[in-house]
């Protein structure tokens, strides 16, 4: 490939935090008219580094060069100014204002010091040509789905600024058409000369949009790749520094325990959330459930757990009536459920890891007997150690944590409680790939231990890795049940697609 | 030993306040530090803070539990009057000493019943529920004194006003005992993490198996029962119940102590102990302007600067400032946003 002079340079940038260095002479080299993507676990530096790039940190060491020249932006305005803009995850736009407002905002058109709406549509209509959207600019943005707001905060990004676009995990809350029209205004915006930083924890999509990575690890550069003659576990293996002894079953485990079930389910439902279902769990058991988003695979959880209580059916554990009327009464009953949404279903952010480490062992004891501190301490001390979550210490508000040790953290709260059977909803959503591979061993080890597991995930390999059955749901119903050698991506894609539930054994 | 230190690093801020208000007040008022005994009563303007403080001491701890579950009690003041009302009515109409306190705490138990199950059973913001009983339980204390301020001259029921136990008055006791009791309670049980679990994510707590729902009930319950103690120690100060005025405004007192305990209006962690101090603060606050001789009609505006004053000095923004401006002269947008990404990360 030839060497085109590069749009963006950066050069030994460093950032230190007090007690950690966050970035440690790290280079970077962005060019004209290429998709590059920042790699790295979670606290690798991406996000330090991008924040550097756009003002929101000053960096303490090196030299950025944005078209050979030196930069040094004071905030992130500034950097807009020079042609860096950046769109977030989370777009930060106001959708109680329509879309030609968020687009123009701060230069709308004015006739005699007014805002003249008619010209702020219009101007906003041109700016969106080119990114094939047909919307009406003057609904307001919180009416169209993120995938439309993405664009839209990329179109006044881009209009603002011009030369560099980052994107910080735009795919993250899109489904696969969302993420091809995002992929289509990115290829466009390529073709046009823009020189595009890619944040993503998805390889797939690195790989299909990316012409170049750039791997960051513990704050250091580990490399820099062209996308093309570069293979997924070289890529992996640069983000780890470690070889991922990870190969993927071709088909669900046979070694299924038998004997009776640990945990019976019949006619489990409740109406408007999710069809009965009947559903046998063994000990030392994994159950996945697989399905599209909406199909009822959080509803079901739910129901199991008692959030929304079922209305038919009942619960069974060796011959004896389980009630599950209440979160209160499933941990009681020894379940315990990690949500899908970390954030607000299960973190208390302002409480100590080891808080919320004992939180849930504590409610099932009572408030009256409250767990020791000395054995709250020790507790939160082993499962740091044996979960390896990655903190200076015990004492620290939970809510500081990056998003794979939060989700460690959730795990250890309910391991402390010593449960039969665990619900995991999405255990590996929006987590890096090291506390990925991390949480599957451990779901191995769990079921290898003899507890019974029901997990929910979108990540169909992952499912057919540890599941020793699977569940398939589809439109807040069971549709399919896989067993051992029956369950392999196909047959669940197959199922879930399927128009007809046809024949499929119960 | 490590726990020890946490609770006087969390208090110290409202021990430096309280000193600082006291030292003021003694500058202007040299006599302010002079404790006498008397009548086998302890005597002086300390003495007299510490007692008069007392219906708001017992309010904050009330009003810090129900604020860490992240809601308000605003009918405080209203349960008081009902309750001063139910124990006045109570004893003249002959019962015993035991019967008219146990009436006039029952009624406030249930009044904070009334408003936990409006705040858990309907989903009412606790702001608009406890408004109600704000507004009907002067009603409420109305038609229990029949529309008069009820006088009695039962002697036990008077001492819990006026009374004291070796020199010590007796409203300084209930309160020290109440708050200490609280306390224990709280820290020696699991229930103030509960309740700040609670408070912070009251759907996570929930769903890691806290009885979010009865947790919650029994703060508003300990709220009215903490009214109930103030309002029988207010009745039984002026001997009489006076439905109108018993308590009127003391809630946005007690609301005042808390803030300026530091525990936040958006729940979670909290601190009976600094909301006992700034319920101190507040009184002193109130001696003070009274010890100093100022024209009467200044009191509320000199209150009013002074916890402006307070409440400034302790806003985290204010302490947070100096440090984290750099040599760099770093604009002031980019530490929020690094702040936040140390949250956040």
């Amino acid at each position: 490939m030839e060497d085109r002079e590069p749009l963006l340079r950066a050069q030994g940038v460093t950032k230190a935090f007090p007690g950690a260095l966050a970035l440690d002479g790290v280079d970077f080299t962005l060019r004209r008219g290429e998709v590059h993507a920042l790699l790295g676990e979670n606290g690798a530096g991406k996000s330090t580094l991008v924040k550097c790039l756009t003002g929101a940190y000053r960096r303490d060491g090196g030299d950025i060069l944005l078209d050979g020249r030196p930069i040094d932006p004071r905030d992130t305005q500034a950097a807009q100014e020079l042609g860096i803009g950046t769109v977030y995850q989370e777009v930060n736009l106001l959708e109680n204002l329509t879309v030609a407002e968020n687009l123009l905002l701060g230069r709308q058109p004015r006739r005699m010091g007014l805002v003249s709406p008619g010209a702020t549509r219009a101007a906003a209509r041109e700016m969106l040509a080119g990114y094939g959207l047909d919307i009406d600019v003057g609904r307001t943005l919180g009416s169209y789905p993120v995938a439309i707001r993405q664009v839209v905060a990329i179109a006044r990004a881009v209009s603002l600024s011009g030369k560099v676009l980052i994107l910080d995990e735009p795919t993250a809350s899109l489904d696969a058409r969302e993420v091809e029209m995002l992929f289509g205004v990115i290829e466009g915006l390529r073709a046009r000369g823009l020189g595009i930083v890619f944040i993503s924890h998805f390889l797939d999509q690195v790989f299909r949009i990316c012409d170049r990575v750039t791997v960051l690890r513990n704050g250091r550069l580990v490399g820099a790749r062209d996308t093309r003659g570069l293979d997924r576990v070289g890529l992996v293996n640069m983000m780890l520094g470690r070889e991922l002894s990870e190969e993927t079953r071709a088909h669900g485990r046979t070694d299924g325990p038998q004997g009776a079930p640990a945990l019976t389910f019949r006619g489990f439902g409740r109406a408007g959330r999710i069809a009965p279902v009947d559903l046998e769990i063994r000990r030392g058991e994994v159950v996945g459930v697989a399905g599209l988003l909406g199909s009822g695979r959080t509803e079901l959880a739910e129901t199991i757990f008692g959030v929304t209580p079922h209305d038919s059916g009942a619960a069974e554990a060796g011959g004896s009536r389980l009630s599950l009327a209440s979160p209160r009464a499933a941990v009681a009953a020894g379940f315990g459920f990690c949500p899908e949404d970390r954030k607000t279903d299960a973190l208390v952010g302002d409480l100590t890891i080891r808080e919320n480490i004992v939180l849930a062992l504590q409610a099932r004891r009572g408030w009256a007997r409250p767990v020791p501190r000395r054995e709250q301490a020790a507790l939160a001390e082993e499962y740091i150690a044996r979960l390896d979550i990655r903190t200076t210490d015990a004492e620290k508000p939970a809510g500081q944590l990056s998003g794979g040790n939060q989700q460690k953290v959730i795990l250890a709260r309910w391991l402390a409680t010593n449960p039969r059977f665990l619900i995991l909803d999405e255990p590996t959503r929006g987590i890096d790939v090291g506390a990925h591979a991390e949480i599957i061993r451990l779901i191995e080890e769990l079921c290898a231990a003899g507890m019974s597991l029901l997990v929910i995930s979108s990540e169909l390999d992952e499912l057919v890795s540890y599941s020793h059955r699977v569940m398939v749901l589809r439109d807040r119903a069971q549709v399919a049940a896989l067993e051992g050698a029956g369950i392999t991506v196909e047959s669940i894609v197959s199922a879930i697609a399927a128009p007809e539930p046809e024949g499929a054994p119960a | 030993m490590s726990r020890t230190r946490e609770f006087l690093r969390r208090i110290l801020p409202q021990l430096v306040t309280l000193a600082a208000v006291l030292g003021l007040i003694a500058a202007v008022y040299p006599g302010f530090f002079e404790v006498s005994m008397a009548n086998g009563r302890l005597y002086g303007s300390l003495i007299d803070i510490l007692n008069r403080g007392a219906p708001v001491a017992l309010l904050a701890i009330g009003m810090t539990l129900v604020i860490a579950t992240r809601g308000i009690d605003l009918s405080v003041g209203a349960i008081m009057a009902i309750c001063g009302a139910v124990a006045a009515a109570a004893i003249t109409s002959g019962l015993g000493l035991a019967a008219a306190l146990g009436l006039a705490l029952a009624a406030g138990l249930a009044c904070g019943l009334w408003n936990g199950l409006l705040v858990v059973l309907f989903g009412i913001q606790p702001i608009v529920a406890t408004l109600i009983l704000m507004v009907a339980g002067r009603g409420i204390a109305q038609l229990v004194t029949e529309g008069a301020i009820l006088t009695f001259t039962h002697e036990g029921l008077i001492f819990l006003g006026s009374g004291a136990v070796f020199g010590v008055p007796t409203p300084v006791l209930i309160w020290f005992a109440a708050g200490a009791l609280a306390l224990l309670v709280v820290r020696r049980t699991a229930l103030g993490m509960l309740i700040e679990a609670v408070g912070i994510n009251r759907r996570a707590g929930a769903l890691a198996g806290v009885g979010a729902g009865a947790l919650i009930v029994a703060v508003y319950m300990v709220s009215g029962l903490c009214a109930g103690m103030a309002g029988v120690i207010a009745a039984a100060d002026i001997r009489g119940a006076d439905a109108n005025n018993a308590g009127l405004w003391l809630e946005l007192d007690a609301i005042l102590a808390v803030v300026i305990g530091g525990t936040s209006l958006l729940g979670g962690r909290f601190s009976i102990a600094a909301s006992l101090i700034g319920a101190m603060i507040i009184q002193s606050v109130n001696t003070g302007i009274l010890l100093s001789g100022f024209p009467p009609e200044f009191n509320l505006i000199i209150k009013a600067a002074i916890i402006i004053v307070i409440l400034v000095l302790q806003s985290p923004r204010l302490r947070a400032g100096p440090r984290l401006r750099r040599p760099g002269g770093r604009v002031r947008g980019a530490s929020a946003a690094e702040k936040k990404e140390r949250v956040t990360s």
